[in-house]
């Protein structure tokens, strides 16, 4: 937030180095002195614990790259002689792939927050879409990430989502083959898709730098969803915010622990562990936990629509399940912001999630029977909400009575 | 709070979810696993050196003449944590098996500790004409590549418990499950054997029988569960050589963490004792 320095260099050299560089500056306003909302509660602390883990995947990555070796010939006994050779190498790698599930389960915690407390609503709209593009190049990340090690669910994995560019009229099948580097999923694949998956991280933090910069702007919301008044309703950054998010990062390490030391395969899949080979296709091809909801709406459309074949019908359904969320701000049209002072909102928001929570047990599943038409109904409520139950719930509900101020909330709390 | 309730209706669930522990899991396609209690599995689990060792005889007089073990060295054998051989016994061992090197005059030498396990085939080709067409798969890491996955919610029962043997179980029952006939209306393979559990005909006929192995340790019986436990056992190994490692330097980080995170809250308490929020 502009005008709320409180820097003053102490010494000669700090006045001089500010004069040609405030970092000290820029420092202490963003990183210390940001005001934030007194009354944040700790669905708030995810943003920390995501900026941690980026670090901790690129830390690991960089580490993992000097030992991997990206040759279909040669990358699945590279992975394995990380694990076996490689100084405390299976704990490297196990933290590098167990990290990306604890990424994505933090992400969509503070996904969530943002739909419950209307994160994305005026003014922090952009914030809320560069945070979908974030999301996006994570997904990307993850995804070509999963290839490397060349395991027969890399390998089927890339083959099943390379393909789906297929559907597009026309050009999709030039893009397939662009992207593929060849008629199938080959060594090109392989190579271009290491090289990507070196770059987006990077892209990654320069979006999340912008995300921040867009949070410092308006600065936090908060559960009320009544912006800041006055200095009463906030406290600095720094220590208070600092120190309850460094608490939160610390709670948050000890399951991602727990996984990395105890359990460091239980969240992949065990045909991972078998060299890909191009002539034997599992019999279930499953994407990683995190990508299953959006598996799960590709897979519900079965049926051609006009001219839409099944297969484009299915690849629009998935990529439109997140391109909607930019276009989320302009859909909830309510002006009160947090779903707690919205009483029609509340059983339609925590549907919504058991939904999405549906949607991931569908996509670990067979497409057949029940799960089909489960995942119809599913997809259905997951594009319902955004496109008729939020227009309309803005329309005719009457919320509760916001408080006047932050600070007053708090009050009426403590009392 | 509306969420706070939410929250504790999840954990409810989760907690309810892996209070109901689970005796069977299903197998191969065919009857259910009997999950076998494994010294490396939970938090403090560490290999039964004793038990590697006879794995690995096991593997040395019945597996090895069609099975490799590519990813394996012989120096892996005396590594803490493993089978834990001396190194003479491992230079032994080395020793006994040649290394085809075409750039060396004679073509060929003696292997030493720092080579990799030679496979017994050249190539597919050659293993599959000696095995009836089919392909023996390489057992370095065979025993991460099987699982008996649970489905939901019984999945986070095994999070929760770190179950992670599901391959030493999938190996055990598979080597314990062969039947002489198969059942009335169930069709085999030329030349195969009717396994229960994989719930069909597999290429590979029953490999062990009872008295097949001779143990040094006369105390352990010579019968086919044994061969199998152990075989699965070292076998496990191979595919998870750090385990030991890899837990006990959790169980440091755990108690670690754990500590850090009571210093964090009672800090950061002590910085919020005197705001309201």
């Amino acid at each position: 937030m502009a005008g709320n320095s409180n820097y003053n260099p102490t010494n000669k050299v700090e006045k001089w180095f500010d004069e040609r560089l405030p970092l000290l500056r820029f420092s202490k306003e963003h990183l210390m002195d940001f005001p934030s909302p007194r009354n944040i509660n700790y669905w708030w602390t995810f943003g920390a614990v995501l900026a941690i883990m980026l670090i901790v995947q690129i830390v690991t990555g960089i580490i993992l790259a000097m030992h991997y070796t990206p040759n279909i010939a040669m990358a699945f006994d590279s992975v394995e002689h990380i694990r076996r050779d490689v100084n405390y190498g299976r704990i490297i790698q196990g933290t590098h792939a167990v990290g990306a599930s604890m990424f994505f389960f933090a992400v969509y915690v503070h996904m969530f927050r943002g739909l419950y407390y209307g994160s994305y609503k005026a003014p922090r709209e952009i914030l809320w879409i560069l945070g979908v593009v974030i999301f996006l190049l994570m997904m990307a990340t993850a995804f070509m990430g999963y290839v490397l090690p060349w395991g027969q669910m890399s390998f089927w994995g890339a083959t099943v989502i390379t393909n789906l560019f297929s559907a597009i009229p026309i050009i999709g099948t030039p893009i397939l083959e662009f992207l593929r580097g060849g008629f199938a999923v080959d060594n090109p694949t392989l190579n271009r898709f290491f090289s990507l998956h070196y770059l987006l991280p990077f892209v990654i933090a320069a979006v999340v730098a912008l995300h921040i910069w867009a949070l410092h702007v308006p600065g936090n919301g908060n559960p009320t969803g009544v912006e800041v008044k006055s200095s009463a309703d906030t406290l600095p950054f720094h220590p208070y915010f600092t120190m309850k998010d460094l608490f939160v990062v610390v709670v948050f390490f000890i399951p991602f622990a727990w996984f990395v030391f105890f359990a460091p395969d239980i969240l992949g899949h065990a045909d991972n562990y078998i060299e890909a080979n191009p002539f034997v296709t599992p019999a279930h091809i499953v994407p990683e936990w995190y990508l299953l909801p959006f598996y799960a709406m590709l897979r519900a459309i079965d049926f051609d629509v006009f001219f839409i074949s099944a297969k484009l019908g299915g690849v629009i359904i998935m990529f439109g399940s997140i391109i909607i969320l930019m276009v989320l701000p302009w859909l909830d049209g309510s002006k009160v912001r947090s779903g707690s002072f919205r009483p029609m909102f509340k059983p339609f928001y925590w549907l919504f999630v058991l939904n999405f929570l549906l949607l991931m047990y569908l996509g670990g599943q067979g497409a057949e029977g029940i799960y089909v038409i489960l995942s119809k109904v599913a997809t259905a409520y997951y594009f319902g909400y955004f496109l008729v139950i939020l227009p309309i719930l803005a329309r005719i509900e009457t919320p509760k009575p916001l408080p006047s101020s932050i600070s007053q909330a708090v009050l009426d709390k403590n009392k | 709070m509306n969420i706070k309730k939410n929250i504790f209706a999840v954990f409810a669930v989760i907690t309810m979810a892996i209070s109901a522990a689970p005796a069977l899991s299903a197998g191969g396609g065919g009857k259910h696993a009997e999950l076998q209690k494994w010294s490396f599995g939970g938090v403090f689990g560490t290999y039964d050196t004793n038990q590697l060792q006879r794995g690995f005889q096991v593997f040395y007089e019945v597996c090895s003449s069609c099975h490799g073990a590519k990813l394996i060295s012989f120096r892996n054998f005396a590594e803490a944590g493993g089978p834990e051989f001396s190194k003479d016994q491992v230079k032994a061992l080395a020793a006994e098996y040649t290394i085809l090197d075409a750039e060396l005059e004679e073509g060929e030498r003696t292997a030493t500790p720092a080579d990799r396990w030679p496979s017994p085939f050249e190539t597919e080709l050659e293993a599959r004409e000696a095995n009836n067409g089919a392909f023996p798969p390489d057992f370095s890491v065979l025993a991460k590549a099987r699982n008996l996955p649970k489905k939901f919610p019984m999945n986070f029962y095994d999070m929760a418990t770190a179950y992670q043997e599901g391959g030493a179980d999938y190996i055990y029952n598979l080597l314990v499950s062969y039947e002489d006939e198969p059942p009335h209306g169930v069709e085999i393979g030329d030349g195969q054997s009717y396994n229960a559990f994989f719930g069909g005909g597999l290429s590979m006929m029953s490999p062990l029988m009872e008295e097949l192995v001779e143990y040094e340790d006369t105390t352990i019986p010579l019968t086919v569960e044994q061969y199998a436990k152990d075989v699965s056992a070292f076998m496990y190994w191979m595919a998870d050589p750090h385990l030991v490692q890899r837990k006990t330097i959790g169980l440091k980080v755990l108690i670690f963490l754990s500590i850090l995170a009571l210093l964090m809250y009672l800090v950061k308490r002590k910085i919020w004792a005197g705001v309201k929020h």
